[in-house]
């Protein structure tokens, strides 16, 4: 199967450092044809479409600009979230290198239907050699006047994968520790500097004025019962194509890692990154929906050299670094995961510790703070479920 | 904990923005550096600490002129970063987490860093490498002085 190139239509059709060639492929014509709209018809129409947030959480598009839009003051925020740092992730990194402009466009018109005059793009440290294009995009646009009173700044991140969280990301803005926040409130009611704010993935953003120009009715065509539109893949690992693919939503796990990335020898594949699910090879047919597994769409595939153990102990060393300490059950608990982890790699196992594994993932699950402490099981859960063997091969009591 | 809530966009009263400004002319954040900027924003030291060592790119000891990256996440692993954190080390004569002794090059490993379909790849301060392999990193490493 083909790809669908929706967010990526301008990706290697234009020259992301000159305006004129985004210009000439309709650029900033929807955001002309949203302020000729009401705000609330604007909104209607991303209900309509059915968009989802792109950065993992799913949320409803329309529902959350919803929510910002009905909060009382005159003071709002619109964020775009451009710290792609979930591991396997890079397909926002592809977008802001190849198209800034539609995602500013994505971005102002978020503005106009929330009410927000000052929109932020919050963009990772590690992407710093991307901030001079993403500074000039925004330049051409304002001296163009096709913001009109709405304006984007850029704010660095300073490393920190937990600051892809919405409310971690917020206190980082602020100048602080990017430690979430307990919610409610929500941001749309009380976000950045306790105003009503919108915090969107870049990939979403990027949906924005097509289903503008399109409407959304348009774009609900597309796609499953769930998940309308497209979904911008992040392919990596034992696989002879690596890269970035768009594809229409549902479409089997196969035509990804197999037909287009061409994935010899699969043993299993984790979709989501480290706070991802893993499938085994026997899955490999499930359709990529928010139905079923789909995260912000790293899909890292691993051949049958691979041991399951040694991955997912790298997993959990990554999410065990990068908890930000502030609630305890994921502070404790990703520490414990590794430790119990590490014994298993040295086959010291215990049946002990796979109960102790099971019991502490649904603990975590339940009461983390946010998603990093309460996805992070995902993996030890997904592989005792699928690679068991592999466990009880590594205990002592074997 | 005191907290200085700012209800304003305005960068100069930003703790982070301020400690990104100072370490780039300073070259880290040393412990009279954060005392002085805690009396300025008119906060309790562990505040100013507090943010200085949460961020990975934050550093609160001396690194050297050049900082270099290997990424140690999954995907780069499954392309043998092994091998380039070992040639970078036979290099340099560093492990990671150390400094050269006439401050040219800090060594670390990062997690990841969005370069995954051109595995293995590292940061050198700003720069992205990528498709590593250990031939291509002498000459990497010699352009940096």
């Amino acid at each position: 199967m083909a790809q669908t190139k929706i967010v990526l239509r301008n990706c290697g059709f234009i020259d992301p450092r000159r305006i004129s060639t985004s210009l000439k492929r309709d650029g900033f014509k929807a955001l002309e044809k949203a302020r000729q709209m009401t705000p609330e018809e604007v909104i209607k129409e991303v209900k309509v479409s059915g968009l989802r947030g792109r950065g993992g959480a799913g949320f409803p598009c329309g529902t959350k600009w919803e929510g910002a839009r009905n909060s009382p003051g005159e003071e709002k925020y619109v964020i775009c979230n451009a710290d792609e740092g979930e591991v396997g992730t890079f397909k926002d990194r592809y977008i802001l290198e190849n198209d800034p402009f539609t995602l500013i466009e994505g971005l102002s018109i978020a503005g106009y239907a929330v009410g927000a005059r000052q929109g932020y793009i919050y963009l990772r440290h590690e992407y710093h050699y991307l901030l001079s294009l993403l500074e000039d995009a925004v330049n051409q646009a304002r001296q163009l006047q096709l913001l009109a009173g709405f304006d984007v700044a850029i704010r660095e991140g300073a490393g920190a994968y937990v600051c892809g969280e919405e409310s971690a990301l917020m206190e980082s803005i602020e100048g602080r520790r990017g430690e979430p926040r307990y919610r409610p409130p929500f941001p749309t009611v009380a976000g950045l500097w306790q105003k009503p704010t919108t915090i969107n993935n870049v990939e979403t953003l990027m949906n924005i004025p097509q289903i503008i120009l399109k409407g959304g009715g348009w774009f609900s065509n597309i796609g499953t019962e769930r998940s309308k539109g497209t979904k911008v893949f992040s392919v990596s690992g034992d696989v002879a194509n690596p890269g970035v693919y768009e594809l229409v939503l549902g479409a089997p796990l196969r035509e990804l890692v197999e037909e287009l990335a061409l994935a010899p020898n699969v043993k299993m594949i984790q979709i989501g990154g480290a706070t991802g699910r893993i499938l085994p090879y026997e899955l490999i047919d499930t359709p990529l929906a928010f139905e079923n597994v789909l995260g912000a769409g790293a899909v890292t595939v691993f051949d049958k050299s691979r041991d399951v153990i040694d991955i997912v102990y790298r997993t959990m060393e990554f999410l065990a670094e990068e908890s930000c300490g502030k609630c305890t059950p994921c502070r404790q608990g990703t520490e414990v995961m590794v430790e119990t982890l590490e014994r298993f790699c040295r086959g010291k196992g215990s049946k002990k510790d796979i109960k102790a594994l099971e019991d502490l993932s649904n603990t975590m699950m339940l009461s983390s703070l946010c998603g990093l402490g309460q996805a992070a099981p995902f993996a030890i859960v997904d592989t005792l479920k699928y690679f068991r063997d592999d466990y009880e091969k590594r205990t002592l009591d074997n | 904990m005191t907290k200085k809530v700012t209800f304003h966009s305005e960068v100069s009263e930003n703790l982070l923005v301020v400690l990104k400004e100072a370490q780039a002319k300073s070259g880290y954040l040393s412990p009279a550096l954060m005392i002085e900027l805690a009396r300025s924003f008119d906060v309790p030291v562990n505040e100013v600490y507090g943010v200085a060592s949460f961020y990975s790119f934050l550093n609160i000891k001396p690194l050297g002129r050049n900082i270099i990256r290997i990424c140690r996440s999954v995907p780069c692993y499954l392309k043998k970063n092994h091998a380039i954190i070992e040639t970078v080390e036979r290099e340099i004569g560093i492990k990671p987490g150390e400094t050269s002794p006439d401050s040219r090059f800090s060594f670390e490993l990062t997690n990841c860093i969005g370069l995954c379909d051109r595995a293995p790849a590292m940061l050198v301060n700003s720069d992205v490498h990528v498709d590593l392999t250990p031939s291509k990193i002498l000459q990497i490493l010699q352009s940096y002085k």
